[in-house]
């Protein structure tokens, strides 16, 4: 764990980009990769946003058979709506009354960014990443989520080759309302798990 | 899918315990689980040994990855929260062992 040539946790925004600069310019100059493929592929990341997410939520909400799709195989569901989601497989897990879903990589910093674009800051800190698998519901609460008492917590560690996202709950006060309208209502952090969207009203 | 698979010896439902090991490398068995007993709740494909890959070999066979669930209560003994909450690991095969 202690590793000499790794900086601490105070330093490592520095160490790290400094060693990422280096990384890159090594590959363009060894012929890996071009300055325009890094570009591209920044552009790409920077372009999705959590409103994919949203679209692919509210699509289950409205439609059962489209919803039993997703939670057998996230990644083709995703695809069917347009939404390329790449390589990696996406396990969709579904909030109920007695169940919560909360997602995290203690490893590294694994996201469905296919879903949900570039990860929030907080994802990515060693206090979320090592305290939500121990303190859930104590984590929640930082976020102004409160998990009522009776339903369970279901954490997911994204150690591996697969990738995650939370469908949630739909809101009480929605009948009939369109796929769209239902996706304004959802958030990136319900989607990971630290939020449980309310009513609407 | 690669080509050469190792076997899957575990199915949903078996209980299994992650071995208690601390080989040097890249590994992606988070240290709080080690030691532990999980279910396995599924079977998620067969990918190559990231152990492996992290040093540029193949990786082959593939190992089976499993998603394994934990008591919350299993893994932390002193757990404050709800005794009925669980944590999901994905694992690779290599690590798991069968519990009697």
């Amino acid at each position: 764990m202690n590793d000499p040539a790794r900086p601490g946790p105070s330093d490592s925004r520095g160490y790290y980009r400094r060693m990422q600069a280096a990384v890159e310019e090594l590959l363009i100059l060894k012929g890996v990769v071009t300055a325009a493929d890094v570009d591209r592929q920044v552009a790409a990341m920077a372009s999705r946003s959590p409103e994919r997410g949203a679209r692919f939520v509210a699509r289950a909400w409205v439609d059962p058979a489209f919803r039993a799709r997703a939670l057998a195989d996230g990644a083709a569901a995703a695809g069917e709506i347009g939404l390329e989601v790449g390589p990696l497989r996406l396990i969709v897990v579904e909030n109920t009354p007695d169940v919560h879903n909360v997602i995290v990589c203690t490893l590294c910093s694994c996201y469905p960014r296919m879903l949900l674009g570039i990860p929030p800051e907080w994802y990515k800190r060693r206090a979320y990443r090592s305290r939500v698998v121990r303190d859930p519901r104590a984590v929640l609460a930082e976020f102004g989520t409160e998990v009522p008492a009776g339903m369970r917590i279901r954490v997911h560690d994204s150690t591996a080759d697969m990738r995650y996202i939370v469908l949630p709950m739909r809101p009480a006060g929605t009948a009939g309302w369109s796929a769209e309208r239902l996706a304004g209502l959802v958030t990136r952090d319900s989607l990971i798990g630290v939020e449980r969207l309310p009513d609407a009203v | 899918m690669p080509s050469e698979v190792a076997a899957a010896r575990f199915r949903p439902g078996d209980r299994v315990r992650v071995r208690a090991a601390h080989p040097p490398g890249h590994i992606r068995t988070p240290y709080y689980c080690r030691g532990h007993v999980g279910v396995v709740e599924r079977l998620c494909g067969a990918f190559a040994n990231p152990e492996e890959l992290a040093y540029n070999r193949p990786g082959l066979p593939a190992q089976p990855l499993y998603r394994v669930r934990f008591k919350a209560t299993e893994l932390w003994p002193d757990y404050r929260e709800d005794p009925a909450d669980v944590v999901e690991i994905e694992l690779y095969q290599h690590w798991l062992e069968e519990v009697s």
